[in-house]
């Protein structure tokens, strides 16, 4: 279910590092949670995000939540894909419906993340 | 097929717009008996048009049933129990219409000269009075036109205040609990948010407020009783922790119906605040508006308050622009000032006594509602709860049925829904609010109604998931409305 080589935040985002970059989405976990995406507002590629600081918002016909950045650096590439259809945050959101890659400005910051199988125990925990 | 008449419950009703028939019409002009002028001469050609493209056309008895029967498809508290959480749906008394249709109030327009409009001035100088008493505060503006409106206000005037103290700081700080407004307001007054998470017994941390108060904070914005309808008994020393850095406590009055006549936020440290007299003081709210937001201040923020003020000079009203501090006009003239006449009604009607005793009643009715229905819900914060109760679905979740459900449900009970998922911090949240409107009767109506809709869930999930089976329409596709809207104002 949660992909191994991904961290987590408690906020419910994952990233997934690659050399210098790191591929973030929001956990399967919390689509289950929204409900129907509607509507994603991403950050400009080019702007500089910090961890734990909000990168973006995903609207449900619940609510708009705001999405936490796992990671710290600059906004290389953002899934364009998504304006036309949030709806693949519902049924992909570890893979095709990834938000933002980030050019990590302090790797480090990965291990302060959960792993999968701390995230799957705090999914659990977490009514 | 044949175009049948259908019974007026269950009938359809298009747009005027497709009703619209050429050259029908539902007026009669006098014959003309002036002179007659060419328009396009008088104001130039350009400016006259032969006519307005895609208006509907229609006679006068079929705009009059087609906005009737849109007028009988709604839900109002003329009809029945409202237990919107954190609306405060209450009854707006008919005698408050008949004091907002006194002729010369009614009629009065706002550049009528002072003199002859010191009724008015008089009526909105009582108000200001009697919600500085009710909230214990020094100074009122009747200006902001709702609720979200006086927040912003509220903070403006912050904001002004720590600018001439030399600084006016960057973040405000806001519980999770809050209303979505309070970060919207902060946002648009330019300043960062810093969310605080409510303890355990779902209050405001003390402790985690104590590390976050700096002097880079400007106020804490807070619900009381806040959002879970609980009482934030750490207020006081709140706003001690607040003042101590040099920061305000910023008072969200969307539930002051546990408050009135019983506790005022001036004594327990709230420097500013705003009321919705389209809850609190029974004026008419949702959809009927306007509203109105009037904001509270302390002393010390007056100076700063919209443009003009009411002064009495004498033996009369006056208004008084020359106010060098004020953060200017929030809204055109003086407020909306037929709300404005309806809750000095309802306050002069009730009186203080009356006043508490409708606070008592709120409360009462709230926790008559938690007492009978904890049996059957999960109830996640176990602090005693004052004019709401929050529920979650977490018991029924189990069979697939959420809150969401079982709103759609009690609107086949003949009961407008409670407020679904909010606030945030209860999962799957049931907040019913019944204010002091409801007698017995009715209340034990709607107990009853969410025990069998409870029993439902554990016999026929299927019948609530798929309610309500009584309406018009039943569920719309709310996701394909929102991903892929379609907005025209025309006939297709």
């Amino acid at each position: 279910m949660y992909p191994e080589n991904f961290r987590y935040t408690k906020e419910h985002e994952w990233v997934s590092v690659e050399g210098e970059t790191g591929t973030v989405g929001i956990t399967d976990h919390a689509q289950a949670e929204l409900g129907d995406i509607v509507y994603v507002d991403l950050p400009k590629v080019g702007a500089h995000i910090e961890q734990g600081k909000s990168l973006g918002s995903v609207e449900s016909v619940k609510a708009v939540s705001d999405i936490y950045s796992p990671v710290s650096g600059e906004v290389v590439a953002i899934n364009t894909d998504l304006a036309d259809h949030p709806e693949k945050l519902n049924t992909d959101p570890h893979g095709d419906a990834w938000l933002v890659k980030i050019k990590l400005g302090n790797p480090g910051e990965v291990q302060n993340l959960m792993t999968s199988a701390d995230y799957l125990s705090y999914v659990g925990a977490e009514k | 097929m044949i175009d049948k008449v259908t019974p007026h419950i269950t009938q359809n009703e298009p747009l005027l717009f497709e009703r619209s028939s050429p050259g029908k019409k539902a007026y009669q002009l006098p014959e003309l008996d002036v002179p007659e002028v060419d328009a396009a001469e008088a104001l130039g050609a350009e400016n006259v048009r032969a006519e307005i493209a895609g208006f509907p056309e229609v006679s006068e008895v079929e705009a009059i049933r087609h906005f009737t029967r849109l007028s009988t498809w709604n839900f109002a508290i003329d009809y029945g129990m409202y237990p919107l959480g954190s609306c405060t749906m209450k009854y707006n008394p008919r005698i408050n219409e008949q004091a907002a249709r006194t002729e010369g109030l009614a009629w009065a327009h706002p550049y009528q000269p002072e003199a002859l409009a010191q009724g008015c001035l008089e009526v909105m100088a009582t108000l200001e009075a009697a919600l500085a008493e009710i909230t214990g505060m020094d100074a009122v503006t009747l200006q902001p036109a709702a609720g979200a409106h006086g927040e912003l206000t509220g903070i403006l005037l912050i904001r002004a205040l720590l600018e001439k103290r030399g600084n006016p700081r960057k973040k405000i700080l806001i519980p999770d609990s809050a209303h979505g407004t309070n970060p919207a307001t902060a946002a648009i007054a330019g300043y960062a948010i810093e969310n605080i998470k409510s303890s355990e017994t779902g209050v405001l941390d003390v402790a985690a407020l104590e590390q976050i108060v700096n002097e880079d904070v400007a106020a804490l914005m807070v619900t009381n009783p806040n959002t879970l309808g609980v009482f934030e008994n750490n207020i006081a020393h709140a706003a001690e922790i607040l003042h101590g850095k040099g920061a305000m406590l910023y008072m969200d009055g969307a539930n002051m119906n546990a408050l009135v006549g019983i506790a005022r936020p001036g004594d327990f440290g709230v420097d500013v605040m705003h009321l919705n007299l389209h809850k609190t003081f029974s004026t008419p709210h949702g959809g009927g508006g306007p509203g109105a937001g009037p904001v509270a201040v302390k002393k010390v923020l007056e100076p700063f308050l919209p443009a003009p003020r009411l002064k009495k000079s004498g033996k009369r009203w006056a208004w008084d622009y020359r106010r060098k501090h004020s953060i200017g006009r929030v809204k055109a003239f003086y407020g909306n000032f037929g709300v404005l006449i309806r809750a000095l009604a309802y306050i002069l009607a009730h009186g203080g006594p009356g006043l508490r005793n409708a606070t008592m009643d709120a409360v009462l009715n709230a926790v008559y509602i938690r007492k009978r229905l904890e049996a059957y819900f999960d109830l996640p914060y176990q602090s005693p709860n004052m004019h709401e109760v929050v529920f979650s679905d977490d018991r029924q979740a189990a069979k697939g049925v959420r809150t969401g459900d079982f709103a759609k449900r009690l609107i086949d009970y003949g009961f407008h829904p409670y407020t679904v998922s909010f606030p945030l911090i209860v999962h799957g949240a049931m907040m019913i609010e019944p204010t002091e409107t409801e007698g017995k009767r009715e209340i034990d109506q709607f107990i009853d109604a969410m025990i069998s809709i409870a029993k439902e869930v554990e016999t026929d999930p299927q019948l609530v998931k798929t309610a309500p089976h009584l309406t018009r329409a039943s569920r719309v596709d709310e996701t394909t409305a929102a991903r892929k809207p379609i907005l025209r104002w025309k006939p297709a």
